[in-house]
């Protein structure tokens, strides 16, 4: 029995992060759950990173408001936490003229939204504010308040700072069973550890379903929908100044082409309906697809850019989200069907179900020595060579740079080695190293070593992204 | 922040590099290479295999072998070696330039020079480069990561292996992975001929009974954790035959599909890239687009024997030190890919001199004719018994033959394979 | 019987058909029992010779290094684990198979330098194995 817990919290996405976060807030023990070996390893590692702009979904919805709320709370996460975001502006493209009733659309839905700053261009301010569009850009909007964000690096700080504030984090724990016993319900994890928590929240992702049954709540089927990107190596002459959007559909919100915070540029997502939740191949089609569209916006986006691709996968519930109390079980929290505009949603979600357990009978006490702050790791690429040299001066492995194509330093997969993150993907995702356009053929046998040295693993308990991914098969 | 102050600064301390240098040095000027890893060397050390040298030594080495041989001609001169030391920036400060780098043991420092030579050789192209489809498992790697694997750190990175491409890394390490015990169950290439050497073909897979599937493509990399296997089908006449697709088991999927200079930081600085090679334009003295950089070895272009690195470098060398001493170059003439011709480099000669080429071909053929010509008249015609796009071509046009391109104004020569 | 290889002594890759006449018996190498065809020089007819009858190869390898105390190679990072080695000449591909099972049991201590012999008189066939870099 790995104790008692007043909440414990299934699944460290972008949801049960910033609900551990919000809940470390107050004098409560609380579990965050996770099946993979590190956090944000599932729904939350793959998507667009984008903080939307407020007009694509109508008021109606929760998702609407969660994502409205959410948008505003970005500035205050990132002053507090140590993740890259970026207020660069939205941009949806018309480029025909039944497009342009559709935006005229969305900007009104942008208005009664209360969207901030949101205007209607002329093709001429539109390829002004995106020199690179399409000459066949007839106009579009364009909302100031939409933003980037690196969403793995925005999940790793949320949960530094929750388990700063006591949250306690356990890996490698994927829930097999459940039982009410009296006030509480007792949890078992498929490797036989178990757990007490008085509240369980299902953030579970696409396994929502799986974990609503493992505890006799609501029946109800997640799917998968798969979504394939493209992404640009930094030095593309194709990179828009914003995120650019077409106008959407009825299904999607189509391709985007997104400059990353840390300056590739990613292209997709596609949207496929998938059967095997867990298919996250790409296919020669759908890339073909996200090509084709986004040079119509785009036309000098080369395929020698190219870095690499991959695929998320949304989790697909109904057209609205799925955010209450159990109505059949007590103490059970769903948060389901998390789809766009999840990450937008997911500080707005942490306040929601916060509110949500306190309706259930959760006593919120705040806590007197809460600090909403983590230390800023300094990254090389970011320091100018004064800075660097300063710190190379207090700590040498600042001055071995490990993963050239992104300049990422032995320092700084020392640091995501001691905050937990000890797979290949997991100090993929701190550091950046092996992102780049070498995609770590130069710096993975380094990394490697750094990882034996700082963990004490031996070669053979090496993963890239945990259970049998074992990196290594021999040694000589 | 210390600054440290030289004739002509060398980034990169491979074959190239060390190449360069000495010749800097042995014409007077006071050198130094940066070099990121701990020694120099380059790549070379982890080709532990042999076939390097035979035209540089007269004998058959091995690359660990090549690269100390020229380590140590290096530390027998008074060439500043900074090992260890990564370089954050290049940039032009009016006559000077300034390439500021970082070690553990220096932090940053600045190193000042009117000369800089680029030899930061290439790296290797990617799944992501070749874009193909599927999942992301462990398991896939560039035939050079587990070349180091294997070869310095003693590490297997898979059992049952397949390889993708025929390039020479790749045949090396089908060879390897065998004499470690390893199975390696096929090599692909999309091409109808293979990218690598002949004798590469037949010592490292024909001795080793490994299949060579010639124009099939990977279709599909599977497996949800580790590799679990490829699946490849076949191209013919032009069109991939997906019913005739099929799958190869293996837990290793190894790359070897190409070459690309690595640029990055020339660009930041400003170096023009000609877009065929992935490296600088260069006139006919290597020098860049930039006044004072000059560029050899593969981060100029992707050679196949370190031989012709270490001679394209020592070119690069002396040139940089006669443009230290003042000298600039003549009349030149532009050089242009004609025929079957994929690229020539540099992409211009000087009148007033011998000039060495390097050209690479588009086709593979057997007695062939390799044409220059000067605006539309032949100059020089010459026999090739043999031409295939792995095999480098030299060739050398001389004071002489350059003759008449002096008095034409806006000459230009293309050299085509025929 | 006839028999097809690929000549390597240059780019070109000749096709190769070697003929045994019929009077040839025990595997010696009278001139005149091998007849080659395909080649385009005579090169191609001396490779098919050898290869058919004493076929041969440069081995190249790696073995253990044993870190001694202090030095770099025991420190970690960045020091080799492996050394590089080669024969000293080629060798009979029959025996490449034991030659690497004994180079893969070597154990040696470093400092190593290049052209240190570390298999003198290999599987007693007067070639050496040396380290081909020098270490530690």
């Amino acid at each position: 029995m790995e104790g008692t817990y007043d909440v414990a919290i299934i699944g460290a996405g972008v949801c049960g992060a910033n609900i551990a976060r919000r809940l470390s807030a107050y004098e409560l023990d609380v579990a965050l759950l996770d099946k993979e070996a590190d956090v944000s390893f599932g729904v939350s590692k793959a998507n667009s990173g984008i903080v939307h702009g407020g007009f694509h979904h109508n008021k109606k919805y929760l998702k609407a408001r969660l994502e409205i709320q959410g948008a505003m709370m970005f500035d205050r996460l990132k002053a507090e936490l140590d993740f890259p975001f970026v207020r660069c502006g939205i941009v949806v493209v018309a480029l025909h003229e039944d497009e342009i009733r559709a935006v005229e659309q969305l900007y009104a839905q942008g208005v009664e939204n209360g969207a901030i700053g949101i205007e209607m261009c002329s093709r001429e301010r539109m390829l002004e504010l995106e020199p690179s569009l399409s000459r066949d850009a007839l106009g579009g909007l364009y909302a100031p308040g939409g933003g980037i964000v690196e969403p793995y690096r925005f999940v790793f700080s949320l949960v530094e700072s929750a388990a700063k504030n006591g949250v306690r984090l356990l890996t490698g724990w994927e829930a097999s069973g459940a039982i009410r016993e009296g006030e509480a319900w007792s949890l078992r994890a498929s490797d036989g550890r178990s757990l007490r928590a008085r509240y369980v929240v299902n953030c579970a992702g696409l396994y929502a379903d799986e974990v609503s049954r493992i505890f006799g709540a609501e029946d109800y089927a997640i799917k998968g929908r798969k979504g394939e990107y493209y992404l640009l190596d930094k030095l593309t002459r194709a990179k828009p100044g914003r995120v650019v959007f077409p106008v959407p559909t009825s299904v999607s919100k189509g391709m985007l082409i997104v400059p990353t915070v840390e300056g590739t540029v990613l292209l997709g997502p596609t949207a496929s309906a998938i059967d095997d939740k867990g298919d996250a191949a790409t296919t020669k089609e759908q890339l073909e697809t996200i090509l084709r569209s986004a040079r119509n916006m785009i036309p000098d986006i080369s395929e020698t850019d190219v870095i690499t691709s991959f695929a998320g996968i949304r989790s697909i519930l109904g057209e609205d989200y799925y955010i209450d109390a159990s109505a059949k079980v007590p103490g059970f929290i769903q948060v389901a069907g998390i789809q766009s505009p999840g990450l937008t949603a997911s500080p707005a979600i942490g306040e929601y179900v916060k509110d949500l357990l306190k309706k259930a009978g959760l006593v919120l006490v705040e806590k007197a020595d809460w600090d909403p702050c983590v230390a800023k790791l300094p990254r090389a690429k970011d320091l100018s060579p004064f800075e660097l040299d300063a710190l190379v001066a207090e700590d040498p492995a600042y001055g071995e740079i490990v993963c050239r194509c992104e300049r990422v330093t032995e320092a700084e997969i020392v640091a995501a080695i001691r905050r937990g993150h000890t797979t290949l993907d997991g100090i993929k995702y701190f550091t950046r190293a092996q992102m780049g356009r070498c995609q770590g053929g130069f710096c993975t046998y380094k990394i490697l070593k750094i990882l034996m040295r700082e963990t004490g693993m031996s070669w053979d308990r090496i993963t890239k992204h945990g259970r049998e991914s074992t990196v290594l098969r021999g040694e000589l | 922040m210390r600054e440290l102050s030289f004739d002509a600064v060398v980034i990169g301390g491979g074959a190239a590099g060390m190449a360069a240098a000495l010749e800097l040095e042995a014409r007077g000027h006071a050198v130094a290479i940066v070099e990121r890893e701990e020694r120099l060397g380059g790549i070379l050390a982890q080709c532990v295999h042999n076939g390097f040298g035979l035209i540089e030594f007269d004998e058959e080495l091995t690359g660990p072998e090549f690269a100390e041989r020229f380590e140590e001609k290096v530390g027998a001169r008074p060439i500043k070696v900074l090992c260890g030391c990564t370089v954050l920036s290049l940039e032009a400060e009016g006559q000077d330039k300034v390439v500021s780098c970082v070690s553990s043991a220096e932090g940053v420092i600045a190193l000042r020079s009117r000369a800089v030579v680029l030899a930061m050789g290439c790296r290797e192209r990617n799944r992501g480069n070749i874009r193909i489809p599927g999942s992301r498992p462990a398991g896939v790697y560039t035939a050079g990561l587990a070349q180091r694997l294997v070869n310095v750190e003693g590490y297997v990175p898979g059992k049952d292996v397949v390889i993708i491409g025929s390039g020479d890394i790749g045949l090396i390490m089908a060879r390897r992975m065998s004499w470690i015990g390893c199975k390696v169950h096929a090599v692909v290439e999309i091409l109808p001929y293979p990218s690598g050497l002949t004798r590469n073909i037949v010592q490292c897979l024909r001795d080793f009974g490994i299949p060579l599937y010639l124009s099939h493509l990977t279709t599909e990399i599977y497996g949800r954790d580790r590799v679990e296997g490829v699946e490849v089908a076949p191209i013919e006449n032009g069109a991939l035959m997906t019913a005739k697709a099929f799958r190869i088991p293996c837990d290793t999927v190894l790359l070897s599909v190409g070459l690309v200079p690595e640029n990055e930081l020339s660009r930041t600085a400003g170096v023009t890239i000609n877009p065929m090679t992935s490296g600088p334009w260069a006139d006919s003295s290597l020098m860049t687009s930039v006044s004072g950089v000059f560029a050899c070895g593969n981060v100029l272009h992707v050679h196949d024997l370190v031989d012709f690195v270490v001679e394209e470098s020592r070119r690069a060398g002396a040139f940089a030190a006669a443009w230290l001493a003042g000298a600039r170059p003549g009349r030149e003439v532009r050089v242009k890919a004609g025929s079957n011709v994929r690229y020539v480099a540099p992409a211009r000669v000087e009148a007033g001199r011998d000039n060495k080429l390097y050209l690479r071909t588009m086709i593979v053929k057997n007695d062939a004719l390799l044409e220059v010509k000067l605006d539309g008249k032949v100059l020089l015609s010459s026999k090739k018994n043999h031409v295939q796009p792995s095999e480098m071509i030299t060739l050398k046009l001389g004071k002489a033959e350059l003759a008449g391109a002096a008095e034409l104004p806006d000459a230009s020569i293309e050299i085509s394979i025929l | 019987m006839s028999q097809e290889l690929t000549c390597i002594t240059c780019p070109i890759g000749c096709r190769l058909v070697v003929e045994r006449t019929a009077s040839a018996g025990g595997g010696r190498d009278p001139e005149g029992e091998l007849s080659v065809s395909g080649n385009r020089c005579p090169r191609g007819a001396a490779y098919a010779r050898e290869e058919l009858l004493a076929p041969k190869r440069t081995v190249t390898a790696t073995c253990r290094a044993l870190a001694s105390q202090g030095s770099r190679a025991s420190q970690g990072q960045g020091s080799a684990r492996r050394i590089p080695v080669r024969t000293t000449a080629p060798f009979p591909k029959e025996r490449v198979g034991e030659l690497l099972a004994a180079i893969y049991a070597l154990e040696e201590p470093l400092p190593v330098a290049r052209g240190r012999v570390l298999i003198r008189d290999a599987l007693g066939l007067g070639i050496d194995v040396i380290a081909t870099r020098s270490l530690g």
